[in-house]
């Protein structure tokens, strides 16, 4: 059975902490002040968001920390109760039939959230088990994730003693162990060397192709990239933009990002870098470090900074820093929010 | 119900039981042993309690081994699974409804506090032979409260593993687990307390005093006992609380 997920403006407001994997870094918006005790602060997660993930389709949601992705993954399986709105797997609705979605799904938790007092094969064999898979299957099938994820020489060991990797790699073959319909991956990669990260990579790669939906959410631009067929950049629980990692970055205007840093500039300099050939947008950025910053979005990178500084100095201003960025998934979150993604 | 899932859970669970025999044989058995020793040897044959006590004793002794383990059993590995690791994850991702994941944690709990209540009494006869004078009339209402009582162990763990932080384990056990033993009528019959009427009726809030006294009603009948009546309707309450208000609890833990 082939099964998508469907999310219908959903929305999750806590009111004691979030649940450990969705990070940290959700805005407060009410009761601040500890001796309030009245009211509980309210942290909104999630404020009506609303997907459509095609069977078969590896999706990523992308965003900074806090944005709201581990509690959509969570909402999605059944861990996270929706303060509103609806999600399904497939046909099935996710918090009305829970034991029939949990049939369908495979899970990789932000941090590895292994049963510490097995070992790395029990763990394969009881999570088969759980999922009422015959001993001999069981066996076999954990046999080939030990040896898929390089982990056949711990094999007999307990996982207290493994490395943050090791765990990482163990979550992910214990998640495909039933073989599910829809795997989700939190932040698969976290804390993967680059070499296992590719390993990481070709494994979901060649996952999806045998028909299985995938959802991972990711702050890494590279492996929304690499990895997405479509992407969903979320922040502050809302979708803010969706598409293809080609399209996105289509949409950016004219591609290329110059972030700029003057001395004192007089306004009017904002309006002459306007009427520069290729640039399509002018933004003043004051965040980040940079007090006098401007942002030039222009479909032409480099051969640019020269007419913007000679342009400066005519002006008589000092052009203290220039940083060129080409087209990438990092400028469009820059784009929508005024905030990178790493701030 | 998903019984293959139940299975697994229950399979799980016993393997890491039989990981951890030893230190749990040691931590269920030891202390009450010491006790048994110290109060039912060496205090009756130095004179300073009549012989009598050893049989008085035994029941009580039962009822707090079963206790203990029950609520240990099941207590323990929670408080542990949910926190920070959230090693029970996996588990609360089985295809299975979330409350027969707690109901085989009782289950399981159940089961170790039965094993270790009927255990203790061989090994307690044992070390407090002779004297010890064992009187089962009838097997049924043995069987019965001892059921009941592994269930309210169990039960007990399931609330207390559900509403309890790790930084709070210690506390737990002075606050909860110790008061309950020393009001819990298992080191003296509920007769006793008669010269102190107020705390002879607090002390009914507390469910091991129907444990203790449906043991001692049971095992040992020639003592004063509460009426076995009062001790079902005790221990069947507290069973039916103690369990709600742990799936209560399991579910406000499980799902954020």
């Amino acid at each position: 059975m082939l099964a998508g997920i469907r999310t219908s403006d959903l929305r999750k407001v806590y009111t004691s902490s979030p649940p450990l994997g969705s990070g940290g870094g959700f805005g407060i918006v009410s009761a601040r002040g500890k001796r309030n005790k009245q009211r509980k602060p309210e942290i909104v997660a999630l404020d009506g968001l609303s997907l459509e993930i095609s069977p078969g389709e590896i999706f990523g949601l992308l965003g900074p920390n806090g944005a709201g992705k581990s509690t959509t993954v969570g909402i999605l399986t059944t861990r996270v109760r929706p303060t509103n709105g609806q999600a399904w797997i497939g046909e099935l609705n996710v918090w009305t039939q829970q034991v029939a979605v949990k049939q369908l799904i495979g899970v990789v938790a932000q941090r590895p959230n292994l049963d510490f007092s097995l070992s790395a094969r029990e763990i394969l064999l009881f999570h088969g088990a759980y999922f009422g898979i015959d001993s001999r299957k069981r066996a076999e099938r954990a046999d080939a994730l030990l040896d898929r994820f390089k982990l056949r020489d711990r094999a007999d060991q307990m996982v207290r003693g493994f490395s943050g990797g090791m765990m990482q790699r163990l979550s992910i073959a214990r998640a495909m162990m039933h073989d599910p319909e829809v795997l989700f991956l939190d932040e698969p990669s976290a804390g993967l060397d680059p070499q296992t990260r590719l390993l990481l990579w070709e494994i979901i790669r060649e996952y999806n192709h045998s028909g299985k939906t995938i959802l991972l959410t990711t702050h890494n631009m590279e492996e929304a990239d690499a990895l997405c067929q479509r992407l969903a950049i979320i922040d502050h629980g809302r979708n803010i933009a969706l598409g293809s990692p080609e399209e996105l970055k289509a949409s950016v205007p004219g591609g290329f990002l110059l972030r700029l840093r003057f001395g004192q500039y007089p306004p009017e300099l904002l309006q002459r870098l306007q009427t520069l050939a290729g640039v399509r947008e002018v933004r003043t950025n004051n965040v980040a470090n940079s007090d006098n910053g401007v942002d030039v979005y222009a479909d032409r990178g480099g051969p640019l900074v020269s007419e913007i500084a000679s342009l400066a100095s005519s002006a008589s201003v000092e052009l203290c820093d220039v940083h060129i960025s080409e087209p990438s998934l990092e400028n469009l979150f820059l784009h929508h929010t005024g905030r990178s993604l790493r701030e | 119900m998903n019984w293959k899932t139940f299975l697994a859970l229950l399979a799980r669970d016993a393997r890491v039981a039989r990981r951890n025999f030893v230190p749990l044989l040691l931590q269920t058995f030891l202390q009450p042993m010491m006790f048994v020793f110290i109060f039912g040897r060496v205090m009756v044959s130095s004179g300073f309690m009549p012989p009598a006590y050893k049989s008085l004793l035994l029941p009580g002794i039962m009822a707090i081994t079963m206790a203990f383990t029950g609520v240990w059993a099941v207590a323990m590995p929670l408080i542990a699974e949910f926190q920070f690791t959230r090693e029970i994850e996996d588990r609360l991702l089985a295809p299975i409804n979330i409350s027969w994941l707690a109901m085989e944690k009782v289950f399981f709990g159940t089961l170790q506090s039965l094993i270790s209540g009927l255990a203790v009494i061989p090994a307690a006869w044992l070390l407090l032979r002779p004297g010890v004078e064992l009187n089962i009339r009838s097997p049924l209402s043995f069987a019965s409260v001892t059921l009941l009582v592994a269930l309210f162990s169990a039960c007990g763990g399931l609330a207390l593993g559900c509403s309890v932080d790790q930084t709070h384990i210690g506390l737990m056990f002075s606050m909860v687990m110790t008061p309950m033993i020393f009001f819990g009528c298992a080191y003296y019959p509920w007769s006793a307390l008669e010269t102190f009427p107020i705390l002879q009726r607090v002390v009914l809030v507390n469910p091991l005093v129907y444990a203790s006294e449906g043991l001692r009603g049971t095992l040992v009948p020639q003592f004063p006992h509460l009426s076995m009546v009062a001790v079902l309707i005790g221990l069947i309450f507290f069973d039916t609380l103690l369990l709600g208000v742990g799936l209560r609890q399991f579910h406000r833990k499980a799902v954020s």
